[in-house]
Formats: C-alpha cells, structure tokens, sequence
C-alpha cells in the first residue's frame, strides 16, 4: 500500500437528466477517505448525499471527476467490473435491509458467496461465522417475517461482511429502526471498524452520526464541512 | 453456479407453486398432447397393419357386389380357374366360402368360423401348419370331411398336451376328422381372426353347410415382377366378360389391393399425426407466451431482489443465468408433468379404442428437450430485461 488514501474523489459532478430538465446532484466533490475510517455522510435531502453514497457504493458512476478506490479509476469500470469490485471489496447494508423473503438468515448471509464459486461448505462456514459476529447465531434458520427489525438489519450486516470487505456502506441503517435498536446498530458498527473495517454511513441523525469518527457535511452537491474526531467528543460527553 | 441456479429456480418454483402449474400448464397439455397422440397413433397404426394383415398374404381380393338391380351374382370355382389359367403373372387364385357353426368334442363346445378352402388358399394367405398334415387332392376333390383346427379352437376343444390330429370331432351336425393344426396367426383385434376357424376343404363346405358351388369371394397373388395395374386391368376384363357385362355396365365385382390399402391408410395416419403436431405446436406456443408472460411478472415482482443481487456483486450474465434456468426449469418439469399424463392418457385411450399401447421413447424424449428448449427461448428476453436493470433503482423499487 502506498500513502495514497483508500477512497479519493476529485471534482466528482453528476448530472442527472438533460438539457432543460438536467439537475445538477454533485458540483464538484472532492473527499479523501483512510483505511479504517468511519465516516457519516449527512445533509438535508437533496444535497447529494445519496448520489455520492451511489458513487462510492460502485453503483453508480459520476459524471465529471476522478474515483479511486484502491488506486484503481472506478469512472472507468463496466458494469461488470464495478460489480466484481463490489462483490470483492464492498459490503452494502440498506435502510430497508433489503433481505431475501421467505429465505432463512443463513441462507440471505451465503448469498454473496454464491457470486464468488465458494463450496456449499465453504458458504456455510464464513455464513456463521458473519452471523456469530452480529450475536444472531441462535436466529440462523429464522426467515426476515419471524425477526425484528433490528435482527433484520444484524443479518442485513452479517450478508455485508460475509466476503470480508474492506468497506462497509450503510446507507440509513437505522432508518428503519428505533432509537433503542438504533444504537444497538450503531454499536455493532463500531464494534466493526474497531475490527478494521472501514465504514461508510449515510444518516440525517445527529445521535448516529455522532458514533462516527468523521462527519462529512453536504449541501447543494458540495462537501460543506468535515467535522473529525466527532466520536471523541461524544465519549468524552458520555 | 448452474447446479446452484438450478437449485434456486426450483425453490423459486416451489415458493410458487399454483402459479408455476398455471403457468406451465400450455406446456403440460402440448406434450402431453403430442405424447398421447403419437402413442395412440403408433397404437392404431399398429392396430390397422396388423387388420391388412388379417387380409393375408395375398395381394388382391375379388368379392362379388350389389347390383343396382339388387342381385348379388357370385363368383364359383370354374370363375377361380379361368382368372388362374388365362392371366399372365398370376401365381395362385384360390376361393373361400364361410360359415359358422358349433365344434363339439369330447363333451366340449365352441361357437366358430368354418372356412372352406383348398390348400392354394392356405399357401396364398401364409397359412401355414403347424401340426398335422395339408388336405390331400383327394380330400379336396371328393369334398371329404377333414378338418385343420384354428389354434383357439383347439385349445377350446383339446386338454393341453394332447394332439388333435386323428381325433374326430363334430362340427354342427357334421362329423369330421381332424389332419392338423394352422401355426399360430396371433392376429387379435378386429376382423376376422384366423385361429379362430375350422378350415374344411373348399368342396365340403359348399356341399355339407352350404348346399351351393357358390364362393364368397376368391384371393390371388401373383408373380411380384409384373405390374400389379396390368394384372388387375387384365383380371377385371376377363371377369367383365365372364359375366357378359355390357360395355357401360357398371362392375358387378370388387377388386381390393391390399397394397393401396395400406398405403391409403399409411396417408390417412400420415395426414392426422401432422394435424396433431400443427395443434400441438399451436398449444405450445401458446404455453412459451405464458412462460415468458408470467417470467416477466416474476422479473418485475422481484426487481429489488434483482437489485440486492447486483449490489452485492452479480453479474449480469450471472442474472441473467438465473432467470434463464428458472425458465427452463419450469418449462422442463411441465415437459416432465406432460409425459407422464400423456403416458397415462394415452394408456386409457388405446385401452378405450382398443387398439395397442405402442410406447415410443424418441417421442418421449423430443417432447421433453423442446419443452425445455422452449424455455430458452420464451425465458431470454425477461432474463435480459432483469440483468440489464439499474441496480439503484432496483433497490428504490417497491
């Protein structure tokens, strides 16, 4: 690894539409992110939050600008190609946990696998062990309608970290929840960057984003401000 | 990955599994349409060769009919003779004059056909004897009471292991003696079965039963090198003059080829199993329209799977795989459904029109690889639709 940073967005715009109708979402974002980091994305609805979630997620490709992610030029990746690099290094969990219905927990964990030819043993393996991470063990052969939400999402980050990613992007993850289980979740992610794992978080929580080490601020599709050692100052309040 | 997708295309189908029937059930009723019609017609196919069979060996059959007058003018020996001697190419011209009558034996009794006949006849049906002995020319000329039992009727008649030859038996109120048994025909089915008959010198019957020279009808066979056209066109003028026929006199006879018969019944069969593979193409396309319907609704129900699946790294082509092998799957396993009720079906029908059940694997086989390859091609497009979605839009999707 060299000293360049593991995330690096410069001059990213994105137009959606065109013409008349086009919309602007990002005017130019520069952001720089570090193995290890957990940073919370936030910004009212429309600041393009969402959008530069999109972009780091592989998703989605800008427009204008430069993303590098492990040095490699993502603007120009195919589909398949940001598809591998999803599957190999990114883990996404939704608002929504976006589970498989009528699937058990273990089987929603093995589903990355099967993208990556590993053996049904192999899937099992790795599948438990992501679930022993999020406590969700005893739950492994329940289907999403028999958990609670904040299982669901425990299961949603266990199907994230299965392929031992070297980021995690949540996008809302306690959208859904209360504040109790929301902090459960955040604890968890916590936990996870503790681990090494970098994490990646949108919320328009301030409680949320307070577990966060860096707070980067967007409005009107540009980086407003970056707060770091956000976390600090919460511990220290604790 | 294809053994995985496999497996999840049949959880797919098994989580929705009223649908899945529906859906596959255009394919289910092509195949087994296709199966059970092609079985049965096997069946009758079979069934029909082995009634031109019946017919015997003999490649024209000359039977006396109706005239608008209302008579019926049989044909007699002197008739038979004339045909044989006087008509090129002909080998054998043999009559036949039929009754039915008790046999009684030993306590016994059976209701059967008595056929009268010299030995050319047997030779120019392959009747052949299997025990015994052939009539003798005196047997023949004198009309004397001997008879060849038809293999039924001996084992009506007869304890098994013992032989008929030399017994003497009574047929109505007629005595005779037993010379042989004909080999087995095996015929079955319609028509006229041939083990079941008493077989009695031409002369006997027409004196004993009859009380007439008169032939029901007469058969020939002829030398295979001539043209068979030549020989009938021959064989009706002589018999139109025999029977002093005025020129625009319509015949008063029928000629059967049993050659054109079979092939006008080889047409006919021809003809309905392309009708049936027309309808059974028809309901099969209407089933791949209902695969591809019901694949595009299940792509649309199930887009933020499609989305999760991407997000967390499928490839398109992996996608597309996916829905493809749900396609096929779906398709095979009506294909598989559609044999078997096609077997069953087909079972009863032959068993209902009595006619053989004729299992055809090739038929079997073929229905099952289109069915699947129906859906192929009625399952690539909505699998291409879902591997070509936008995997953030997927997601947003409720």
């Amino acid at each position: 690894m060299t000293g360049e940073p593991l995330i690096q967005l410069k001059g990213i715009t994105k137009t959606f539409g065109t013409g008349p109708a086009a919309f602007q979402a990002l005017k130019g974002v520069d952001l720089a992110i570090d193995r290890g980091e957990f940073v919370a994305i936030m910004g009212p609805s429309g600041s393009g939050k969402s959008t530069t979630m999109n972009i780091l997620g592989c998703l989605d490709v800008p427009t204008g600008g430069v993303f590098r992610f492990r040095g490699v030029e993502v603007q120009k990746l195919d589909r398949d190609q940001r598809s591998l690099l999803r599957r190999r290094y990114l883990g996404f969990v939704f608002q929504g946990f976006n589970l498989l219905a009528r699937t058990t927990a273990l089987e929603n964990v093995e589903l990355p696998l099967l993208y990556r030819g590993e053996s049904k043993g192999q899937r099992r393996e790795a599948a438990m062990r992501a679930l022993d991470q999020v406590g969700l063990v005893p739950w492994a052969d329940h289907t999403p309608a028999e958990l609670s939400g904040g299982q669901q999402q425990r299961v949603a980050i266990a199907r994230a970290l299965v392929t031992q990613p070297d980021v995690l992007l949540a996008d809302e993850p306690t959208g859904n929840l209360d504040s109790e289980r929301s902090v459960e979740i955040m604890e968890l992610l916590t936990r996870l960057n503790g681990e090494g794992i970098t994490v990646l978080m949108v919320t328009h929580e301030e409680e949320m984003a307070a577990f966060a080490r860096t707070i980067v601020r967007f409005r009107d599709g540009l980086v407003e401000r970056i707060d770091r050692g956000a976390r600090a100052a919460t511990e220290s309040a604790v | 990955m294809l053994g995985t997708s496999i497996l999840l295309a049949l959880r797919e189908i098994r989580r929705h599994i009223l649908r899945s029937i529906l859906t596959t059930l255009g394919i289910i009723i092509g195949v087994a349409a296709v199966v059970t019609m092609v079985t049965v017609g096997n069946g009758v196919t079979a069934s029909v060769q082995e009634e031109i069979s019946s017919l015997g060996a003999s490649n024209f059959i000359v039977f006396p009919v109706r005239t608008t007058r209302g008579t019926i003018r049989a044909f007699d020996e002197a008739d038979v003779r004339a045909v044989e001697q006087q008509i090129a190419g002909v080998q054998i011209a043999a009559g036949n004059v039929g009754s039915t009558g008790t046999a009684f034996y030993n306590g016994q009794d059976w209701d059967t056909r008595i056929q009268g006949v010299n030995n050319a006849f047997l030779e120019a049906q392959s009747i052949t004897i299997e025990e015994g002995r052939p009539f003798s020319t005196d047997e023949e000329q004198a009309g004397k009471n001997v008879c060849l039992l038809g293999t039924k009727v001996q084992e009506a008649l007869f304890l098994p292991g013992t032989s008929p030859v030399g017994a003497r038996m009574r047929l109505g109120d007629v005595s005779c003696q037993v010379i042989g048994v004909i080999a087995e025909r095996g015929q079955g089915g319609g028509g006229a079965d041939d083990d079941d008959a008493v077989y009695m010198p031409l002369k006997t019957v027409q004196r004993r039963f009859k009380g007439n020279d008169r032939l029901d009808y007469f058969v020939l066979k002829y030398d295979a090198s001539y043209a068979p056209s030549a020989i009938q066109d021959s064989l009706v003028d002589l018999l139109r003059e025999r029977r002093l026929l005025q020129g625009a006199e319509p015949n008063d006879f029928n000629v059967i080829d049993t050659a054109q018969v079979n092939q006008a019944l080889g047409a006919a069969t021809g003809a309905l199993t392309a009708m049936v593979a027309v309808i059974a193409s028809i309901s099969l396309l209407v089933g791949g329209i209902g695969i591809m319907n019901i694949m595009l609704v299940s792509v649309t129900e199930r887009t933020r799977e499609i989305g999760i699946r991407l997000a967390i790294g499928a490839l398109a082509r992996e996608v597309r795989l996916q829905f493809l092998t749900e396609a096929v799957v779906l398709c095979a396993l009506g294909g598989l459904v559609g044999i078997a009720l096609g077997f069953g079906a087909s079972l009863g029908l032959a068993a209902a029109i009595d006619v053989p059940f004729v299992f055809d694997p090739m038929i079997n086989l073929v229905s099952f690889l289109f069915a699947a390859a129906m859906g192929i091609v009625f399952g690539y497009y909505p699998a291409s639709r879902a591997s070509k979605l936008d995997p953030i839009d997927a997601l947003r999707h409720e």
